[in-house]
């Protein structure tokens, strides 16, 4: 990554709105991390949250993408978003396809579940944060059908690499999105998730 | 159900399951169609868990969800129900019924593209097709407005004998989340107050023969006082219509006073005061509006946004007091009359046409079965709107937003 991440967050700071595009593959969860993303950042002070998922076909495997908005205002944009200041990638094999890079504003924050360094992804122009959400999810044995679940943890990625929600708010939102050892093994994985990324940084 | 007033982010779907939960609602019947699924999805959760306590009757088909509420209504409960698109279609039989019988049935409509070619996503072509059967039709702009507009709807409903779609986009808000306050479960019974018993009220021991043939004439019943016919029925009816004009926003008042938010009561706006250019549509597209207006606003158009809350009854007065002296009108329409043109710009004409002082009123077409519409489509939309104006144009074909007319 270009620049640590206290100077991510200084900047992410400064802005008064953020769009987010999540990118993920069908089974993934995005459309759930997008969720608990915008319940979290309301817990963080964002009088504005939205998320919504992308609406095309529902395929397991296939690429999907969903969108969140956070401002200090109510958000009136319904649309998808097209330009984003960060993206967040599920699944690292989405980045060699182009979409996660699309329309990515200058400067702006490309988060990617990657056991490997930022500067491997060849995505230029943008600051890169990796972080191994899936062996978070390993390590928190939230594994769900054979497959590690890493649409929760990889929110402690996005609290590490962002400093726009808390990790407290992140376990709030998770807590209200599940419940009883679902709950517990999701909180576990993200913060996991967010210790390996506050190194990483 | 809280008995404190709580902000959390949820789904437009959540929002109206939310309201008939708090509406103490007794029979919900419902067959599951996308995007509407969830709303009876957590209803059904809740009534098995017992934290709502009402019937919910799994039935076969749409028309026979509708059915179970006309009968259900017709004995008393306060009733609730939910569909989208083709399944809308399906009981449309029965959405004339429960409006010509009178019967207060709320009904939300996640709005979604008619098949075929076979689509789920949003446009409002499946309530808009069926505006004449004689329900009110409320729009929503986001998910707080969905949860407050279906907790105003059974009042209004229950005041005039009325059914009420409250209709919200599909996908744009029944599946994006945003922060929806939910009232306090007493200040929600003390706005809506259980239903009381109704006209039509079944009891063995004043039978009633509910639901006779009517034809043209009036006519004596069994006891030799004169009855109205077909057309007098429907007369009154049309006149619940149109008191529905009044008691719409009477009601948005009485939620102000007890709840702490109104919407606005027919028509709702956003920058209009000094505006020349006003855009107008139903629903979250004059949400995104808004956005659309604040762009032109920073680039010196005087351009301002009308939501159209209430379409049916058609709220003629309110528009034409809002619009007139403007210069030019553009109505954003997800709904098609083939042949013709969009059906808010339709209606608005007509509304317009004599007044001294009308505004020119173009049409727009957009976000059929979910095309997406941007702001900066919209913005677009309105320049070019300006551009032809100022040269001079006066009839307009409808302007399709991000078409791709060469495929």
């Amino acid at each position: 990554m270009t620049g640590g991440r206290a100077a991510i967050i200084v900047r992410m700071r400064e802005q008064n709105t953020y769009a987010i595009r999540w990118h993920g593959r069908g089974g993934q969860g995005a459309v759930t991390s997008a969720k608990v993303l915008a319940d979290a950042a309301f817990r963080s002070g964002f009088a504005g949250v939205m998320s919504q998922p992308s609406f095309g076909a529902e395929r397991r495997g296939a690429p999907v993408t969903a969108s969140t908005r956070l401002a200090r205002e109510p958000i009136r944009d319904l649309s998808q978003v097209t330009e984003p200041d960060i993206v967040i990638v599920l699944d690292e094999s989405l980045v060699a396809l182009g979409g996660p890079t699309a329309g990515l504003r200058p400067g702006g924050l490309v988060i990617v579940n990657s056991p490997g360094s930022a500067s491997d992804l060849g995505i230029e122009d943008a600051t890169v944060v990796t972080s191994d959400v899936t062996g978070a999810a390993e390590a928190a044995d939230l594994i769900v059908g054979g497959q590690p679940m890493v649409s929760t943890a990889i929110l402690g990625a996005v609290a590490a690499a962002t400093g726009l929600v808390t990790m407290e708010a992140v376990e709030q939102a998770i807590e209200h999105a599940f419940t009883g050892s679902a709950a517990r093994k999701n909180i576990e994985a993200a913060r996991i998730a967010f210790e390996c990324t506050a190194k990483g940084a | 159900m809280s008995d404190v007033t709580a902000t959390s982010v949820m789904t437009g779907n959540e929002a109206a399951a939310a309201a008939a939960r708090l509406a103490r609602v007794q029979v919900i019947a419902a067959y599951p169609i996308t995007p509407q699924s969830p709303v009876v999805e957590q209803l059904s959760a809740w009534v098995e868990s017992g934290e709502l306590d009402a019937e919910f009757v799994a039935v076969e088909s749409e028309h026979s969800a509708l059915t179970v509420c006309i009968g259900a209504s017709t004995v008393g409960a306060r009733t609730f129900t939910a569909t989208s698109a083709n399944g809308l279609a399906y009981m449309t039989e029965q959405v004339w019924w429960a409006a010509g019988a009178r019967l207060p049935i709320v009904m939300c409509i996640a709005n979604r593209a008619m098949a075929a070619p076979w689509n789920v996503l949003n446009d409002q072509q499946d309530s808009m097709s069926v505006r004449d059967a004689g329900w009110i039709q409320l729009y929503c702009r986001d998910n707080q407005e969905i949860l407050d507009t279906t907790l105003q709807a059974w009042r209004i409903a229950e005041r005039l004998q009325l059914p009420v779609m409250v209709c919200y986009d599909g996908f744009l808000l029944s599946h994006t989340v945003m922060p929806v306050t939910v009232p306090a479960a007493v200040e929600v019974d003390a706005f809506l107050p259980p239903r009381a018993a109704p006209l039509t009220v079944v009891d063995p021991d004043d039978p009633r023969n509910i639901g006779p043939v009517v034809l043209a004439d009036t006519r004596a019943d069994a006891e030799g006082i004169l009855r109205p016919g077909y057309m007098e029925i429907r007369a009154s009816h049309h006149a619940g219509l149109l008191e529905a004009l009044d008691v719409i926003p009477e009601v948005d008042a009485e939620y102000g006073a007890a709840i702490g938010r109104s919407w606005g009561g027919l028509t709702w706006e956003h920058m209009l005061d000094d505006a020349e250019l006003v855009l107008v549509a139903a629903g979250s597209l004059a949400t995104q509006l808004t956005v659309a207006a604040e762009t032109l606003r920073s680039e010196g158009i005087k351009a301002g946004v009308l939501g159209v809350r209430a379409y049916r009854p058609f709220p003629v007065a309110a528009l034409r007091a809002k619009l007139a002296g403007r210069k030019g009108a553009l109505v954003f329409d997800k709904a098609l009359s083939y042949g013709y043109e969009g059906p808010i710009c339709t209606d608005l004409r007509a509304a317009m046409c004599g007044e001294p002082d009308a505004p020119l009123v173009w049409g727009a077409m957009c976000g059929l079965g979910g095309r997406e519409v941007s702001p900066d489509q919209l913005a677009d939309a309105a320049r070019r709107a300006l551009a032809d104006g100022h040269a001079g144009v006066r009839d307009r074909p409808t302007d399709w937003i991000n078409l791709h007319p060469e495929l």
